[in-house]
C-alpha cells in the first residue's frame, strides 16, 4: 500500500465523511458524559472524556475549514479545560450551560455537515455565557494566588519556569497513521524555549529504508510555564504510537514546583498516562465498517443457510448406513451455519444507547417550551438490537417522549398541588425478554383521563353508545387513527403525528405497543420489538398449490372449527364463534384468487391471528406444513409492494414463499367479497342493501 | 423495409461496425424476433417454476429465487398483448437490470448477439396505435430478418401497466 494510492482512494470528501461520522459518535459520547456529570458524577475521568470529545471535534473542524465550529468549540473547550483543572466549579448553572452548549454544538456540526449556513448570531448567547463563566474563573484564581501556587497557565510566569525533558520515540508505523512529528515540534516550540536533539541510531542504511517508517527519535528540552498535562496534550494523538517520557529536569526544578510534580503524579505522571492509555484503547478496540458490507454478509449467510437446509433435506433421504461421512458432514455444516448466522447477526446488533442518548435533548427542549420541569431517567441502554430496528426506533420514541411531556407531565404548580414533586420524571428503559426487546416509556404525570377519552370516542362514533369497555380497552383507544387529529387531553398543536402513527411505525418493525395507565399517577407505554428484522419465525401454510408464511408473532392459535360454529353475518361476512366471541373469517384463497383450494374452514384450518385494526381474525387456509425460521427478503427491491404481503423468503427446496401481512388480509377479503356480492360472505356496509335484498 | 441497411451480424465482424456499435441480444416470441441492449442483460437461464404474486397483472408470472434475490418474472408475450406463454423447460428467462431493479423476461428462445450501428436503427412506423411505441425502441434489418429493439425503460416505466389492447397488429408486421 503506497502513500499515493491511499490519497487517491480517499479524497478529501472521504475524510470529511469520516470526520462527521466520528463527530456523531463524539457528540453521543459528549451527551452521555454530560448526563453523567449532571447526575453528580464529577470525577476527573468524566471531565477529561468531555474535554476530549470537544477537543477532537475542534481539531477536525479546523482541517475542514468549518470556522463557526472551530470558534464555538474553542470557547467550549476553554471552559471545559478550566473545569477539569478545577478553576471553575461545576455548579448546576455551569452544568446547565454545558448541556445547552452541547446541543448548540450538535446543531453547528450538523449545519457544517450539510454545508448549511446558520444565523450569524447562532449560539452567541451560549458563547458569551461560557466566556463569562471563564472570566469568573480567572478572577477567582487571581484573587487567591496562595491556594494555587503552581497553577498551570496562571497569569504570572514568574511562578515557575520548569524545564522538562521529553523523550519522544515514535513507533515505526507512526507515520503511516498520518502523524507528522514536525507539527508536534512546532507546537512544543509555541509552549516555551525548546532545544532539540535528534537520535539517529535507529536509522538503517539507505537501501534498507522503508520510506513510510519512522526511524528518528528526539529528546526535547523545554523551558516553559505550562503544566505537564499541557505538554501531554501535544502528544495526545500519537500517544499510542510512540514511547513518550516527560520528566521534570531536577536541576532546574524550583522548590515551588515540587508541589506541581506531586499533583501530576496524582493524575498519573507523563509516562504512566501514556502507558495506561494503550491497554484502555485495546479494550474498546473496534473497526469502522460500511453497513453495506455487513448487509452483504448477512445476505450471504442467509443464502448459505438456505443451501444448507436444502442439503440437509437431501441428506435425510439417503440411507444413513451407506454414506455415514456425508451425513456427518451435513450435520457439522448445519451446526456451523447456525453459529455463523448468529455471529453475523450479532455484528448488526447495536446497543439502543444511540437512540436513547438523543432523548434527553428532546426532553430539555420541550420542557423549556412548555414551562415544565422534567428529568429523564434511562436504563438498559446497553441492550442490543438490530441496527435496522434502531434506526427506525427514533421517530416513535421521540413521539412517545413528547407525548408524555405534553399530555402526561403536569405543570410544576399543578404537580405540587397534587402532592407530587415539582419535577416530573420520564423513565425510558430497554430490556431483552424472551427473544424480544421491550422498551418502556413511563411518566409520573396525570395518566389517561378515561372519561374524556371515552366521551371523545363516542362523539366520533368510534365506540357504540351502549358499549361497555374495560379500562384497558379505553386506554388503547388513543391508538385509533381518529384520535390523531384531535388532542386527547391538552391543546398543544402543530405536532403532526398521533399515536396511531407511532403504532403503525412500531408494527412496521414487527412490534407491538400497549399502554397501561393509572389516572393521576402516570402512564406507561410498552413497545415489544423483534430482535432482528432479517430473520423471523414463521408458520408455513398451504392454500391450493401455493405456500405462504404467517409470522409466528401474529398467531394466537390454530383450530379446525365445527360447521355449527360458522355463521354468516349480514354485513360482516362469515364469523367464527369461539368461546363466546365472534371473529371475522378471512378466506385466503379468495383474497388472492387461488384455485384448487379447500376453502371450507371445517375441512381446512383456521389460524387465529392478532390483526391490528380489525382485532382478532381467523385466516382460513388448507393445511399447516410446519414451523420454521425464515430469512426475510424484500419483494419491493425488484418488484413493488403487494397488498397483503409483507415480504418473501426462500424455502428449503429453493422456491420462494411469500410472507403474509395479516393486518391487511381482512380488508382485502372484504373488498374481494364485496366485488362478488355473495350474500353469505359479503362484508361491506355499502353493499348492505344488496345483501338484504338477496337474503 | 430498408434493404440497404448495413447491419452486420456479430460473427467476428463487429470491428467493422465502428466504435459506436451497440450490441443487442436477440430473442424470439413465436416468429417475431426482438433485440434487447446487451448492457442491461445480466444472465440467461432456463425457465423454472415461479411463485405466484397475488392479484398481480396477467403479465407478471410470479417470482423466483435467483441466488437469494427475489426476482419477478414478466411474460413478454402477455406484456406485448400477443397471448400467454405456456412455459416448458425449453423456454428461457433473460435476467435484466431495469434501473435499480433486477427482473426476468420470459421469452421463447434466445437466438443471437448482433452489433448495430445506432445510425441504422429506424423508428417504429406509426401503426395508429401510439401506446405501442412506449416499449419499442426501433427496428433494424439484418440480412433478411427484421429485429424489433425493445426498450426496458418503456417496459417498466409504468409498473403493473398491462397493455389494454387486443392481440394482433404491429408485431405481426414487424415479424417480416
Amino acid at each position: 500500500m503506497s502513500v499515493t494510492s491511499e490519497t487517491e482512494g480517499y479524497p478529501l470528501a472521504q475524510f470529511r465523511k469520516t470526520y462527521f461520522e466520528e463527530c456523531a459518535e463524539l457528540l453521543d459520547a459528549l451527551q452521555s458524559n454530560l448526563e453523567l456529570l449532571s447526575n453528580g458524577n464529577e470525577d476527573d475521568d468524566t471531565l477529561h472524556a468531555i474535554f476530549r470529545s470537544v477537543h477532537s471535534i475542534k481539531g477536525g473542524a479546523g482541517a475542514f475549514g468549518c470556522t463557526d465550529l472551530v470558534a464555538f468549540s474553542h470557547t467550549f473547550e476553554s471552559l471545559l479545560d478550566a473545569l477539569r483543572e478545577h478553576k471553575v466549579a461545576a455548579t448546576p448553572d455551569v452544568r446547565q450551560l454545558l448541556l445547552r452548549a452541547s446541543d448548540a454544538l450538535a446543531d453547528i456540526v450538523n449545519a457544517a455537515r450539510l454545508e448549511q449556513q446558520l444565523p450569524a448570531d447562532f449560539g452567541a448567547d451560549i458563547r458569551s455565557a461560557m466566556q463569562e463563566a471563564l472570566q469568573g474563573a480567572v478572577d477567582c484564581v487571581e484573587e487567591s494566588p496562595p491556594l494555587a501556587p503552581g497553577a498551570p497557565g496562571a497569569s504570572s510566569p514568574a511562578l515557575g519556569e520548569h524545564r522538562y525533558r521529553i523523550v519522544f520515540r515514535p513507533h515505526t508505523e507512526m507515520l503511516r497513521k498520518a502523524n507528522e512529528p514536525i507539527l508536534l515540534v512546532r507546537q512544543l516550540r509555541k509552549l516555551g524555549d525548546l532545544t532539540i536533539a535528534a537520535d539517529l541510531s535507529r536509522l538503517p542504511d539507505l537501501y534498507a529504508i522503508d520510506p513510510e517508517a519512522a526511524y528518528l527519535s528526539w529528546t526535547f528540552t523545554l523551558e516553559t510555564a505550562v503544566s505537564q498535562a499541557t505538554i501531554l496534550e501535544v502528544f495526545e494523538f500519537v500517544e499510542d504510537d510512540c514511547d513518550l517520557k516527560i520528566e521534570l529536569d531536577e536541576i532546574a526544578a524550583a522548590p515551588s514546583v515540587a508541589a506541581q510534580t506531586t499533583a501530576d503524579s496524582d493524575t498519573g505522571g507523563g509516562t504512566a498516562v501514556a502507558q495506561a492509555a494503550a491497554p484502555q484503547a485495546a479494550v474498546t478496540q473496534s473497526i469502522r465498517v460500511d453497513v453495506d458490507k455487513v448487509d452483504r454478509l448477512v445476505n450471504l449467510v442467509g443464502e448459505l443457510v438456505i443451501s444448507q437446509a436444502m442439503l440437509t433435506e437431501q441428506g435425510l433421504a439417503l440411507p444413513p448406513d451407506q454414506y455415514p461421512a456425508l451425513i456427518q458432514g451435513i450435520e457439522a455444516l448445519a451446526q456451523s451455519a447456525r453459529e455463523l448466522q448468529e455471529s453475523v447477526m450479532a455484528i448488526r446488533a447495536q446497543p439502543v444507547k444511540s437512540v436513547f442518548a438523543r432523548m434527553p435533548r428532546v426532553v430539555r427542549e420541550l420542557a423549556a417550551t412548555l414551562g415544565k420541569e422534567v428529568r429523564i431517567v434511562t436504563s438498559g441502554e446497553m441492550t442490543e438490537i438490530d441496527k435496522t430496528v434502531i434506526e427506525q426506533l427514533n421517530d416513535p420514541l421521540t413521539h412517545m417522549i413528547r407525548n408524555a411531556l405534553d399530555h402526561g407531565i403536569e405543570a410544576p404548580d399543578e404537580r405540587k398541588a397534587a402532592g407530587k414533586p415539582r419535577q416530573g420524571t420520564i423513565h425510558l428503559s430497554a430490556a431483552q425478554r424472551s427473544g424480544r426487546i421491550v422498551i418502556e416509556v413511563s411518566d409520573d404525570g396525570r395518566g389517561i383521563n378515561r372519561e374524556r377519552v371515552l366521551t371523545k370516542a363516542r362523539d366520533r362514533g368510534l365506540v357504540a353508545a351502549g358499549a361497555n369497555l374495560s379500562d384497558d380497552e379505553i386506554d388503547n383507544l388513543i391508538f385509533l387513527p381518529a384520535f390523531s387529529t384531535a388532542e386527547v387531553v391538552s391543546n398543544i398543536s402543530g405536532r403532526g403525528v398521533g399515536m396511531d402513527v407511532v403504532k403503525r411505525n412500531v408494527q412496521a418493525l414487527g412490534g407491538r405497543i400497549s399502554v397501561q395507565s393509572k389516572f393521576g399517577h402516570g402512564s406507561a407505554f410498552t413497545l415489544s420489538l423483534p430482535l432482528t428484522l432479517a430473520v423471523a419465525d414463521g408458520m408455513v401454510v398451504s392454500v391450493g398449490n401455493e405456500t405462504f408464511i404467517i409470522p409466528l408473532t401474529a398467531i394466537v392459535e390454530n383450530l379446525r372449527p365445527q360447521t355449527a360454529d360458522i355463521h354468516p353475518v349480514v354485513g360482516r361476512g362469515d364469523v367464527l364463534a369461539l368461546r363466546g366471541e365472534y371473529l371475522p373469517l378471512v378466506y385466503l384463497h379468495r383474497c388472492f384468487s387461488i384455485d384448487n383450494a379447500i376453502g371450507d374452514p371445517c375441512r381446512g384450518i383456521v389460524i387465529i391471528v392478532q390483526s391490528e385494526g380489525a382485532g382478532r381474525v381467523g385466516v382460513v387456509v388448507d393445511e399447516l406444513l410446519g414451523q420454521q425460521q425464515v430469512v426475510v427478503k424484500s419483494l419491493e427491491a425488484n418488484y413493488e409492494p403487494v397488498e397483503g404481503i409483507s415480504g418473501a423468503t426462500i424455502l428449503g427446496n429453493g422456491r420462494v414463499a411469500l410472507i403474509l401481512d395479516v393486518a391487511r388480509l381482512h380488508e382485502i377479503d372484504s373488498r374481494s367479497t364485496a366485488g362478488r356480492q355473495q350474500p353469505s360472505e359479503i362484508a361491506r356496509s355499502e353493499t348492505r342493501e344488496d345483501i338484504s335484498h338477496a337474503a | 423495409m430498408q434493404p440497404d441497411n448495413k447491419v452486420l451480424v456479430d460473427r467476428g465482424l463487429e470491428a467493422a461496425v465502428g466504435e459506436n456499435a451497440q450490441q443487442f441480444i436477440t430473442f424470439t416470441l413465436g416468429e417475431a424476433e426482438y433485440g434487447i441492449d446487451i448492457m442491461v442483460v445480466r444472465e440467461i437461464k432456463g425457465w423454472t417454476e415461479t411463485t405466484m404474486i397475488p392479484n398481480a397483472p396477467p403479465h407478471v408470472r410470479g417470482v423466483i429465487n435467483l441466488r437469494g434475490i427475489i426476482v419477478p418474472i414478466f411474460d413478454l408475450r402477455t406484456r406485448f398483448g400477443i397471448g400467454v406463454t405456456v412455459p416448458t423447460t425449453m423456454h428461457v428467462v433473460i435476467i435484466v437490470a431495469a434501473g435499480t431493479r433486477t427482473v426476468g423476461l420470459l421469452v421463447d428462445t434466445v437466438s443471437d448477439i448482433i452489433s448495430v450501428d445506432p445510425k441504422e436503427i429506424r423508428d417504429v412506423p406509426e401503426m395508429g396505435m401510439p401506446s405501442e411505441d412506449q416499449f419499442l425502441e426501433g427496428l433494424v434489418a439484418i440480412e433478411n430478418r427484421m429485429v424489433t429493439l425493445v426498450s426496458l425503460a418503456g417496459l417498466f416505466g409504468m409498473p403493473g401497466g398491462a397493455p389494454k389492447r387486443s392481440a394482433s397488429d404491429s408485431n405481426g408486421a414487424i415479424a417480416a
